[in-house]
């Protein structure tokens, strides 16, 4: 082992049942070198940083830091080891301070009292030390994603991290923050520190690291300096093949067939729509941007019926709407895709087919007086399994036991069925891997053309620049005006997305 | 006398302060266990169990202070039943905390008729009695009402002060609030979730126990069914009418006794052209009310009855 290495995996192999999550995976971090870690979901990266962190035990291999072996199953071992992680859902106490948050842990649980004024001034120490300005006092409910990031960078700093572990940091950022934490990065990279980078954004991995591992179905499928490496090949070796990206054909935008004209709503899992005008066109997709609780809630659930407006009105097709409702959204022809598959769009513990009858089971398709025809369903069920490709074991099957990409297929399938006027697509490819998520682009460009209006809610500005036909960015409950395809730069929207140049403020 | 002046007389709070103390134990041991996450509904059979132990260790023979650490004890004990069905196990909070009233209240009879089975009036021990304390209990209303009742009444004062002090002066403290904040983030630092929850709802559980003995070692002189009469229940509410924080706690059940207290004397007067029911309805119905206009904005413990599995999120 060079003197210079500080963390060595050799021959990590993790099991789940048949599932192999980690196949005899080896590498080694130096000081001072960003390593990213990139892979599709399901690929095996966070599994093998569990086991890094002791949360899971490996069945084979090792785990080597600073040249001595770290004990498997023991998460106390690897922080005491200067091994610190961010973890991609924060493990903050949103009710209390940013101080009892960086302190919690660090002393002595039996000590008849919490040395405050020395956490406080080492937490300023290492602020201005990193660059990480936060205010000890404040309740972490009231920072922004970014702050509460750098919160859970200087918990690991506070703790004398010398290995810093960054699991899908900028999932949750806008690109002026993300561009902060990387400048940050640097900076840890210049005091001696060494960064693993958790990604599946190619364009991150490129900015950020020195060299790329490649994680594929449990095995590292390649390992590349950054420097003499590029996004392409990369991709193909995520992928194991090459990617093509989904084509965008000319199609004539037709009539509008929903018109939002200064609608309002209450809060709804961050802020609430303030005045929206929004016009959906048949023919036409509208790409949704914004840092998530900007109100793209709100809006989802008001389009999807689940939320009345408090004020402005709702016009389908030229009409304005009078009670509105989830039955009234679908009596309309609006299909929903919701953002959480298995809190809102599914029902995990009953059948694919219970579930893909789920919005139309009163319907004369799928009843006759009262009584589901239960043949009529398992034939949709079983229609939809074969046109979309659904691996599932039988129509029967609890849909919680599908993958992640299976059950949005068949969320697609249900909503896409009936032809609707208008699609209502949220985070529509969130954690899906690349063969999904062109699959789901394929098909929101189909129904595009044969004249649906679909409204694209995506945090993911990738995807919102290669579908959308017009781009529209929420901030703070309110909308910005349009642009058309190619008429905003990154930059531009990211600025927006950040209420005009301001620090992202996701309350 | 006048209605209002009852407010205004020494008797009326020192009846207050009396009636409050069962209730500020009770409460900070409801307050810890939700702290760290858990609600435990086991209250009310818990406090019959103290009550019973308490009041009967010294019945057989034990002085007063063993009594209440007896009752401590087997308050501890229930807790560590609770929490291991609700903590490791994960099991519905609610369905075990009612299960586990049922079992401690009927447990404590059962084991009442099997200790004394030729008792026909509940059997009297020597309680504690007043300590008025010297230079304070002088104080005209104020200082009579604070500082001449029972040892019990100071440490259940002490035990607010205690415990205000170790969830936000301590490291411990820090971590059991954080348990019931975001577990996820105690067990990122390496400190066990299951162990801090099993342990506040053990301490938790031994001064719901504590509070249970005061009725037959302070209050009262000895133990009789039925007695904790729905005051674990009140226990619950005000912990929510505090916001979860032990001063308002504190607050809170001093108001509620007084209502109880004044309820007692309205009755005295009104000469029976009310019902007396209705006095006694009062201080329920305005706790109810109190809940409403103050706990609507409480924020309660993000984890409050979420079972935590290590390695889910």
């Amino acid at each position: 082992m060079a003197a210079s290495t500080v963390l060595r995996l050799s021959g990590i192999t993790k099991r789940f049942g048949p599932l192999v999550a980690n196949d005899a995976i080896s590498f080694e971090l130096e000081r001072g070198e960003v390593i990213a870690l990139l892979g599709e979901n399901g690929a095996g990266k966070t599994t093998l940083m569990n086991i890094l962190f002791g949360h899971y035990v490996a069945d084979e291999g090792t785990v080597e830091a600073f040249g001595k072996p770290l004990p498997p199953g023991d998460p106390r071992a690897a922080l005491d080891a200067g091994i610190g992680m961010v973890h991609q859902h924060f493990t903050l106490a949103d009710n209390m301070t940013v101080l009892e948050n960086i302190a919690l842990g660090t002393q002595s649980l039996w000590r008849a009292r919490l040395d405050r004024s020395a956490a406080r001034q080492r937490i300023a120490q290492l602020s201005t030390d990193f660059g990480l300005a936060v205010d000890p006092a404040a309740t972490v409910s009231t920072l922004s994603v970014g702050e509460r990031q750098r919160v859970e960078i200087l918990k690991a700093l506070y703790r004398d991290a010398r290995v810093l572990i960054l699991d899908e940091p900028t999932a949750v950022l806008t690109p002026a923050e993300t561009d902060a934490l990387f400048r940050t990065l640097k900076l840890l990279v210049a005091k001696g520190l060494s960064i693993i980078f958790i990604s599946h954004k190619l364009n991150e991995v490129m900015a950020v690291s020195d060299r790329v591992l490649v994680l594929r179905s449990g095995r590292l499928a390649g390992e590349r300096e950054t420097k003499s490496t590029d996004r392409k090949q990369l991709a193909a070796l995520m992928v194991g093949q090459e990617v093509k990206p989904a084509e965008v054909s000319q199609v004539q935008v037709g009539a509008p067939l929903l018109m939002l004209d200064r609608v309002s709503t209450a809060r709804h899992n961050g802020a609430g729509l303030d005045e929206v005008s929004l016009t959906l066109s048949a023919g036409e997709i509208t790409g949704l941007a914004g840092v998530s609780g900007n109100g793209q809630a709100a809006l989802a659930a008001l389009i999807a019926g689940t939320r009345r407006p408090t004020g402005g009105r709702i016009s389908v097709a030229g009409h304005a709407v009078g009670d509105w409702s989830p039955r009234a959204a679908l009596g309309h022809g609006i299909a929903r895709i919701p953002e959480d598959r298995h809190a809102v769009a599914t029902i995990g513990d009953m059948s694919v087919t219970e579930n893909v009858i789920a919005e139309r089971y009163g319907s004369t398709r799928f009843s006759r007086m009262g009584f589901l025809d239960w043949k009529a369903a398992r034939a949709f069920a079983e229609e939809i399994i074969a046109d979309y490709d659904v691996k599932c074991p039988s129509p029967e099957a609890r849909i919680r036991l599908l993958s992640g990409g299976n059950m949005q297929k068949l969320i697609l399938g249900r909503a896409l069925d009936p032809e609707p006027a208008v699609i209502l697509a949220s985070q529509p490819t969130r954690g899906l891997d690349v063969g999904a998520v062109a699959y789901v682009h394929r098909m929101l460009l189909a129904a595009r053309e044969r004249g649906a209006a679909v409204l694209l809610i995506s945090e993911d500005l990738e995807e919102i620049l290669a579908l959308s036909d017009r781009i529209v960015v929420m901030s703070k409950g309110r909308l910005s005006p349009p642009s058309a395809r190619g008429e905003r730069t990154i930059r531009e929207l990211g600025e927006l997305m950040a209420g005009h140049g301001g620090e992202g403020q996701a309350a | 006398m006048d209605a209002l002046e009852i407010l205004f007389t020494a008797s009326f709070w020192v009846a207050a302060i009396r009636i409050a103390s069962p209730l500020i134990f009770a409460t900070m041991g409801e307050l810890i266990c939700e702290r760290a996450g858990v609600l435990n509904l086991g209250i009310e059979g818990i406090m019959t169990a103290g009550a019973f132990a308490g009041w009967f260790t010294v019945y057989a023979g034990g002085d007063l202070w063993t009594g209440v650490l007896v009752a401590a004890l087997a308050g501890a004990m229930f807790g560590l039943l609770h929490a291991t069905l609700t903590v490791p196990l994960g099991l519905s909070q609610h369905v075990v905390g009612i299960g586990v009233t049922l079992l401690a209240t009927s447990l404590t009879y059962f084991t009442y008729r099997l200790a004394l089975p030729e008792v026909t009036s509940p059997p009297k021990i020597e309680p504690f009695q007043p300590l008025p304390i010297p230079g304070l209990s002088k104080n005209p209303v104020v200082g009579e009402a604070l500082f001449t009742q029972t040892p019990l009444t100071y440490l259940a004062f002490l035990t607010v002060a205690v415990v205000a002090w170790v969830l936000y002066r301590t490291p411990v403290g820090l971590a059991v609030r954080a348990a019931g904040e975001n577990p996820s983030a105690v067990e990122a630092q390496g400190i066990s979730v299951t162990g801090i929850r099993i342990g506040a709802v053990m301490v938790g559980s031994a001064l719901m126990a504590i509070g249970g003995a005061f009725l037959t070692m302070s209050a009262f002189n000895s133990f009789f069914f039925e007695m904790i009469n729905g005051r674990g229940w009140i226990c619950i509410a005000l912990v929510v009418f505090g916001s979860w924080r032990p001063g308002k706690a504190l607050v809170g059940a001093i108001l509620f006794a007084a209502f109880d207290a004044y309820q007692v004397r309205l009755q005295q007067m009104s000469g029976g052209i009310v019902p007396y029911q209705v006095f006694l309805m009062m201080p329920y119905a305005l706790s109810i009310l109190a809940l409403i206009l103050v706990a609507r904005r409480a924020t309660y413990p993000k984890a409050l009855m979420i079972p935590y599995q290590k390695g889910e999120r």
